[in-house]
């Protein structure tokens, strides 16, 4: 009788194995951090764009207003899509969009924004992207909502139609 | 025999190779995953990411941080997927323990059963 | 017309699958002589494969845009001998290399079986259908390569540049040979089980099969690792990558069953354990196969992920191990507990600690790779497990692996004494001397490189000297027991001397430190085939006032369109100098890493020692009585 439980308990082992690699093709490969946690914004200081002046987070984020930091650089091309929504966003009373150019040379972000057109309220410079791992992204683009010093939306890559909506509602 | 010194001999010469420094940079970025490439350490990596991470871990460094506060910091930022090493804690008490269990288990049935006679 | 002729052939083969289950399961039950038709009829399905697999390779070599395998993978402007490796170089490709082995296997392994009973070749023939027909369906179903599309695209979407390296394109075939060749084991296994034949006499017909896919699984290992440190440019060769893993888990399955079946051809012991070896070593194929081709994994070298085809193969690898669990359990008689007796130094007690540290570094390897995905099912927790993990845990039990390396050969069968083997005390005192004068001036962890590079210099002596004492007498086994720890010498020696420069430069600068000077040159640029290349000059002294000229290429492919970092090695007997030379984004400077990274020759041919071992093994039988 005992000879008989091995065949059992193996058969069990396998099958719930089975579940387990069924159920991890389902998952999503790609990782994306919880995003649900509200984080506290990092604490820095970081140069302004084409000055020297140095500013720090605390001068930048008041609890009381909405902020989209948005990561961008004249030579990402997803950036270049998804500019016009962040003009349409610059228009909205009660968001300030904060940009941060990651890894870019100052001459061409300078006519980036002349071409495409500014929208943002301040922009920081990131010159070898360590501002951009404090706020733990990737790459570019990146943007985060702001709200009483607590991020509470990170979308990783371009933003488009939905997501404007959501930021919009967001906001309210 | 005398083969024998001449081998030894020869792998003695191997003296003039000398060793790196112990360089605490690498070993850090060598446990850290370059989160937008395929499967490559920091270290190896030569992505925007990567090479920004590398300067930031030496900003690090410089500011005082030790390897493990390093760590926590990053795996503040981007979870515990960063990290290559994975820790000792709940999530990975049978990551560690399993193998080991399996040796154990694996000496004890051969014990057992094939009966190891030492007269 | 090429991919319609490969597609028809492809379903000619399936059909033949059913001629064979009927002529087998008819001969099986009517006669006693093994019937000739069915081996022409087996020929006949590897024919069509062969076919398919020929009209793919044309299908490539016309650049027909029309077959979407192309498409997706080939341009026109590759060089003819990447259009021809990349037929195999992507998903269905591969696949339908696993066709081909495995009906090249199972028709060669009917040609040599000839003294074995009918019974016998016709159920391995059988469990190998099995296995044929779920991959022809596999193929036809989810990873046809003979799809069509229209309109006819102009252009296709070029080969990844990574993979046009020659190193990488004959990987595939020589690894499938190994890796799939386990299929062979897997079947006749379970053949021998229903017809309760594990014995002697099976054990000394199978293990020319195991001796063929180790070989080959081996060189392929090798190979996929040549091409990681030439091609990829960090300068690694073995990064504990999940696909990495998933070839090295057969691979020490497979290393265990032929130190068992040494034991089973001169006793009838371990027949159990035999044959869960056997299922095991193919099941971890497919399972790899799964881990692999479904997408569940992140990994450098996945191919595209799919879970519909990950689904198929799921159901497929679990049906096969429920029916390698029923045969076993239902099949198979365990032999008499009287016969498990052993003496504690012998020569099988000693191949039995040989599969405790390999199933311990199998279970280490499979419990790493797997790991993530079960946590991330039960607990949405995300980790990764990455080489200090590995390292951790199979460095310190390398070293009693290495010492019972040395020792083992050493004892008889039955029954041994060590008397008279003073030297075996001697050896290990010169390995310790060697290796405390080694390490002692260098500036790392003392005590664990120590008594590791003692333990590789015990087993390099020992099987050294038994070239010169013992001759040709077992020379397979020594030959590779040496090779084994040349290996592991060159990797420590590698790891501990291995030196490396980081830095910016412009071009006309230099870098200069106390052992080293550094000269960027100039770039000269070059246009090739299918790239551009930026080729950078760079004039290298060393401490010992030699110069050398190094070139490493900056490679900009034209479809698709990527940047590839190409490094130039230098390599010689003693040392390899390796660099490789990056853009930096928006900066007039390139980052330029120069390593130095002694004994990898030396690597790579230890590994050719051990395979050639493994070869010699396999002739040598036609020269034993």
């Amino acid at each position: 009788m005992k000879f008989k439980i091995y065949p059992a308990l193996l058969t069990i082992f396998f099958i719930i194995i089975f579940f387990v690699f069924y159920k991890g093709l389902q998952n999503s490969n790609i990782y994306t951090p919880s995003a649900d946690l509200k984080k506290n914004i990092p604490s820095f200081k970081a140069k302004i764009f084409l000055t020297n002046e140095k500013i720090s987070s605390e001068q930048i984020f008041h609890s009381d207003k909405f902020y989209l930091v948005n990561i961008w650089a004249s030579w990402c091309v997803p950036c270049r899509d998804e500019h016009i929504f962040l003009m349409n966003l610059s228009t909205q009373k009660n968001i300030k969009i904060i940009g941060i150019n990651y890894k870019d040379n100052n001459e061409k972000a300078k006519i980036y924004l002349n071409e495409l057109n500014n929208p943002y309220d301040k922009i920081l410079f990131d010159e070898n992207g360590t501002l951009a791992i404090e706020w733990g992204a990737y790459g570019v683009p990146e943007s985060f909502l702001i709200h009483k010093n607590k991020i509470i939306k990170k979308i990783i890559g371009p933003l488009n139609e939905d997501l404007l909506l959501e930021i919009k509602k967001l906001a309210e | 025999m005398l083969r024998f010194l001449l081998i030894v001999l020869f792998i003695l010469n191997f003296s003039f190779l000398n060793a790196q420094e112990n360089n605490l940079n690498n070993k850090i970025t060598k446990n850290l995953r370059c989160l937008i490439c395929q499967g490559q350490s920091v270290y190896d990596s030569d992505s925007e990411f990567a090479n920004s991470l590398k300067l930031l871990v030496e900003k690090k460094l410089n500011d005082g941080l030790n390897e493990k506060q390093i760590y926590i910091y990053l795996k503040e930022k981007y979870g515990e997927w960063i990290l290559y090493d994975p820790e000792f804690n709940k999530n990975t008490y049978f990551l560690w323990l399993l193998p080991i269990l399996m040796f154990i288990v694996g000496g004890a049935i051969i014990f057992k059963l094939f009966n190891i006679k030492k007269n | 017309m090429a991919s319609l002729i490969g597609f028809y052939s492809l379903i000619f083969g399936l059909c033949v699958s059913f001629l064979i289950i009927f002529f087998s399961i008819k001969n099986f039950k009517n006669s006693h002589i093994f019937d000739k038709k069915i081996i022409s009829f087996t020929f006949l399905q590897f024919f069509f494969v062969i076919v398919s697999f020929l009209g793919l390779i044309l299908s490539f070599v016309h650049s027909d845009f029309s077959n979407q395998t192309v498409f997706n993978h080939s341009h026109t402007t590759k060089p003819l001998f990447y259009k021809i490796s990349g037929t195999w170089g992507n998903h269905e490709g591969s696949l339908l290399l696993w066709l081909l082995v495995l009906t090249l296997f199972i028709f060669l392994f009917l040609l040599k079986s000839k003294n074995q009973s009918k019974k016998y070749r016709i159920l391995t023939l059988l469990f190998q259908q099995i296995i044929i027909i779920g991959f022809f369906i596999f193929v036809i179903k989810t990873s046809n390569p003979f799809n069509y599309i229209f309109p006819v695209p102009k252009e296709g979407l070029g080969l990844n540049p990574i993979l046009q390296d020659p190193a990488l394109a004959i990987h595939p075939p020589i690894l499938y040979l190994g890796y799939v060749g386990t299929s062979i084991i897997f079947s006749s296994t379970l053949a021998a089980t229903s017809l309760n034949y594990i014995s002697k006499e099976w054990a000394k017909h199978i293990k020319q099969w195991i001796l063929i896919s180790w070989i080959f699984l081996t060189l392929g290992i090798l190979l996929g690792s040549i091409w990681a440190y030439y091609e990829l440019g960090w300068g690694g060769f073995w990064f504990w990558d999940p696909v990495e893993n998933v070839s090295l888990m057969p691979w020490l399955a497979l290393t265990s069953l032929l130190h068992c079946i040494l034991v089973l051809e001169k006793r009838l012991v371990l027949t159990s354990w035999v044959v869960v070896l056997s299922i095991s070593t193919f099941t971890l194929s497919m399972c790899g196969t799964f881990l692999v081709r479904s997408g569940i994994l992140n990994s450098v070298h996945t191919f595209a992920n799919d879970p519909e085809r990950g689904l198929f193969i799921l159901i497929f690898l679990f049906c096969l191990v429920f029916l390698s669990l029923f045969i076993f359990f239902f099949f198979h008689k365990t032999q008499n507990k009287d016969s498990n007796s052993f003496f504690w130094l012998s020569k099988e007690t000693s191949i039995l600690i040989n599969n405790w540290f390999m199933i311990y570094f199998l279970s280490v390897v499979l419990i790493g790779t797997t790991y993530p995905i079960f946590l991330e099912v039960i607990s949405s927790e995300k980790i990764s497990v990455g080489p200090p993990f590995y390292n951790k845990l199979i460095i310190p039990f390398l070293i009693p692996f290495l010492l019972a390396m040395a020792i083992g050969p050493k004892l008889n069968w039955i029954k041994s004494d060590l008397k008279k083997k003073f030297y075996l005390i001697l050896f290990l005192i010169i390995s310790l001397l060697l290796s405390v004068i080694i390490i002692k001036s260098l500036n790392i962890n003392f005590l664990v490189n120590t008594i590791l590079v003692t333990s590789a210099f015990y087993l390099f002596f020992i099987t050294l000297r038994d070239f010169f004492i013992k001759g040709f007498k077992n020379l397979s086994q020594n030959l590779t027991h040496f090779g084994f720890s040349l290996l592991i010498l060159s990797i420590l020696f590698n790891n501990i001397f291995s030196t490396e420069i980081i830095t910016n430069l412009k071009i006309g600068e230099t870098f200069k430190t106390d052992k080293y000077k550094i000269i960027f040159e100039n770039i000269e640029q070059k246009d090739e085939q299918n790239f551009k290349a930026i080729i950078g000059k760079f004039n290298i002294e060393n401490s010992d006032g030699k110069t050398e000229i190094l070139k490493p290429e900056l490679r900009i492919y034209n479809q698709p369109t990527i940047v590839t970092s190409e490094a130039d090695i230098k390599t010689n007997f003693l040392v390899d100098k390796f660099i490789t030379m990056n853009l930096v984004q928006n900066q007039d400077y390139f980052n330029i890493r120069y390593q130095i990274k002694p004994f990898m020759l030396w690597i790579w041919f230890s590994v050719l020692l051990i395979s050639f071992g493994g070869l010699i093994s396999l002739f040598k039988k036609k020269y034993e009585v």
